[in-house]
């Protein structure tokens, strides 16, 4: 044998085959209960019973052949062949829901007239058993004239029974293709319609529980306020739960941080570690329950169908700015990172919609800007209550999340009637079925986020906040001078600080800005070592940053900073991504300009206002 | 009449819809979901109070979202 098989997963989209990918791979692709979670093909490896590896890809789901969104394009392309540098699939596995049969079996036709070998999987049997459908999988392989196995592929069911269909499906993958008549679309229909009847034993006459549900999360009134309550209640949660286990990561930094000081004799060595790392790296590791607090519910949103809700209450919002609820999720998606949420942008068919969506995903307050925020909230915001229970610090945490959004639809109306003008784009978006989201897939995806988190501040953040320190420990000052004077760091601070004097900032928060360019995290630990390495006696360097912010800066220039981060675009990885998906410099340079000129005006008219205020 | 002024949990029957006004992606997702002559919808859901945008439809055994001027091209009769 000279290639390596590929088997292709097929289907509607949310039916599921992302879910069967990872039961049959092992892998952690994402899944999630809406309608356009994966938007590219994935590869993975799958054994069949036979001991033979091949190669299994994950694909977008599709509605039909004929395009309408960048997605969809990939899945045709890949399943019929005229995907660059990727032979036709040698089986296709089709994905169909259960529950949803008269729907999903439509695109089947479709891809069953390619004639190629294909083995149908009836996935999440156990939802369309929870509606009250009693199903015959024989009655539809026969209608179908292809193998059929009932699986759920998040509870690993049917899933070696599948393989093993696979497995003997593959032994046909030479023949040539027997093409099967073409039907229209309305014909498929029909069809698809008369398949579903004869393959449903039974339907008993329990309702399903969405419309119930949804009378209340989808009523006018109610919906929108519960929409808003909920936001509220996770920004709350994020520092109410998070104190505990935050300081107690502080306290052990600092433990290590006075073992360290206490065992090593002073010299370079001992402060790389103690203000470099431990100060530096480590003011940002102890933002991990923070940013675990967040996924938590952001998952659960995902995992049981309520993000699609949320997309339709805010579609009217969305449409006043000429975007579309279907906007929604890839923004919704960047409040995790901004990264995953242009990628998600592949699901919207309209390109100038699309573009817009891409320019102020950075916008969306993403959990990199967690730590920063939260280290500045935590030293000048007091520890108070406004109102019964609800936290000062939480308050204003949610304000600069609110902040986000309205600039965000302030940048897309502006955008929607200059540069990216168009007619208005509409939405039209499945509602998934509610799930309730299963434990294991929830700790896996904390597992994932919290991984994520500590790889980037082992990498990016540790390179970036060593490379300043290095900039700050050299030249040595003379007795009497400031370290921060003498260094390098202070001619880069002394080159960057007269554009930021203006709008409040002093110049060690100028100096932490320029390693922030790599990531917005870096801004926490850059001061955190500006501060230690500046530091006059070792007491003072292990008090950690936000005693000295709160020591050293004054309110007006700390909402300043915290305005600044709103819209600055300090994130690298994010412009690569936007060039990757619009295909060129001039758009990421686009939204790099408008960021910074945004963030600018931003800083300073909070500076000035609040100054003037006299705060 | 069109869906769009149709009461809100009775069956309407699809006579006609005007795929001219749509613009072309959209009325190839509408088609996939299977908006077409024949096909049985209900409004299940009307969105934020004021203009009552968008809609929820049920189709089938699933629920789809659409804005108002789709259910304006969609000509419907009582089923």
């Amino acid at each position: 044998m000279s290639r390596k098989h590929t088997i292709a997963l097929v289907g509607n989209p949310n039916s599921g085959k992302s879910a069967l990918f990872n039961a049959l791979t092992g892998a952690r692709q994402k899944i999630a209960n809406y309608a356009g979670v994966t938007v590219e093909r994935k590869a993975g490896r799958l054994t069949l019973p036979t001991g033979e590896p091949v190669e299994l890809l994950d694909l977008p789901g599709s509605y039909s052949f004929d395009a309408a969104s960048p997605d969809e394009a990939v899945t045709r392309d890949v399943v019929k062949g005229t995907f660059e540098g990727e032979a036709v699939p040698d089986v296709l596995v089709l994905v169909l829901d259960a529950a949803n049969l008269e729907q999903h079996l439509v695109f089947a036709q479709e891809v069953l007239e390619l004639g190629r070998p294909t083995v149908v999987a009836l996935n999440m049997v156990d939802l369309a058993e929870r509606d009250g459908l009693t199903l015959d999988p024989a009655a539809l392989s026969e209608a179908l004239g292809v193998p059929v196995i009932p699986t759920v592929a998040v509870r690993r069911r049917g899933i070696n029974e599948l393989n093993a269909a696979i497995a003997e499906a593959e032994t046909h993958s030479d023949e040539e293709a027997h093409k099967r008549w073409h039907l229209t679309l309305p014909e498929r229909r029909l069809s698809a319609k008369h398949m579903a009847r004869a393959a449903i034993l039974s339907k008993s006459t329990r309702h399903t529980i969405e419309n119930g549900v949804d009378k209340v999360l989808l009523n006018p009134w109610l919906g929108p306020v519960i929409l808003f309550g909920l936001l509220f209640v996770i920004f709350q949660a994020v520092f109410a739960w998070a104190t505990p286990f935050a300081d107690a990561l502080e306290g052990g930094v600092g433990v290590i941080s006075e073992a360290v000081t206490g065992a090593m004799a002073p010299g370079l060595a001992r402060d790389f570690l103690t203000e470099g790392v431990l100060a530096g790296v480590g003011s940002v590791v102890v933002f991990l329950p923070q940013i675990i607090i967040l996924f938590a519910f952001i998952l659960v949103m995902e995992a049981s169908g309520y993000m699609a809700r949320a997309a339709f209450l805010m579609d009217r919002l969305m449409a006043g700015v000429g975007l579309s609820g279907k906007s929604f999720i890839p923004l919704l998606s960047s409040f995790a990172c901004a990264i995953p949420g242009i990628m998600a942008t592949r699901s919207i068919s309209d390109p100038k919609d699309r573009l817009t969506t891409i320019l102020i995903a950075p916008l969306m307050t993403c959990s990199a800007r967690l730590p920063v925020y939260a280290v500045i909230i935590a030293a000048v915001i007091p520890e108070t209550t406004v109102g019964a229970g609800v936290g000062l610090q939480g308050l204003v945490l949610f304000a600069l999340y609110v902040a986000g959004i309205v600039g965000a639809m302030v940048v897309a109306l502006v955008l929607r009637r200059t540069v990216t003008k168009g007619a208005a784009s509409g939405f039209i978006m499945e509602l998934p079925r509610y799930q309730l989201p299963r434990l294991k897939d929830l700790a896996i995806g904390l597992w994932q986020r919290a991984w994520v988190f500590l790889r980037r501040a082992g990498t990016i953040i540790f390179v970036a906040t060593i490379a300043l320190w290095v900039l700050l420990t050299f030249p040595k000052a003379e007795e009497g001078e400031s370290q921060l004077d003498a260094s390098f760091a202070g001619v880069v601070a002394d080159t960057i600080h007269p554009v930021l004097e203006p709008v409040g900032f002093n110049r060690e928060m100028s100096l932490a800005l320029v390693p922030a360019i790599a990531a917005r995290e870096v801004a926490v630990s850059a001061l955190a070592t500006t501060y230690a390495v500046d530091a006059e006696d070792e007491d003072v360097a292990a008090e950690g940053v936000t005693a000295k912010i709160a020591a050293l800066w004054s309110l007006p220039t700390a909402l300043a900073f915290l305005a600044w981060f709103v819209f600055a675009p300090q994130c690298l990885s994010t412009i690569a991504v936007a060039r990757r998906e619009t295909n060129g410099w001039k758009w990421p340079i686009v939204m790099v300009v408008y960021l910074f000129a945004l963030a600018w005006i931003a800083a300073g008219a909070t500076y000035w206002i609040a100054v003037s205020l006299g705060l | 009449m069109t869906l769009d002024g149709f009461d809100s949990g009775r069956t309407a029957r699809i006579t006609g819809v005007d795929w001219a006004s749509l613009a072309e992606d959209e009325g190839k997702r509408l088609k996939a979901l299977g908006v077409d002559e024949g096909a049985e919808v209900a409004i299940l859901h009307r969105g934020v109070f004021g203009t009552r945008d968008p809609i929820a439809l049920r189709m089938g055994n699933m629920t789809i979202a659409i804005r108002r001027m789709h259910a304006a091209a969609i000509s419907v009769e009582a089923a």
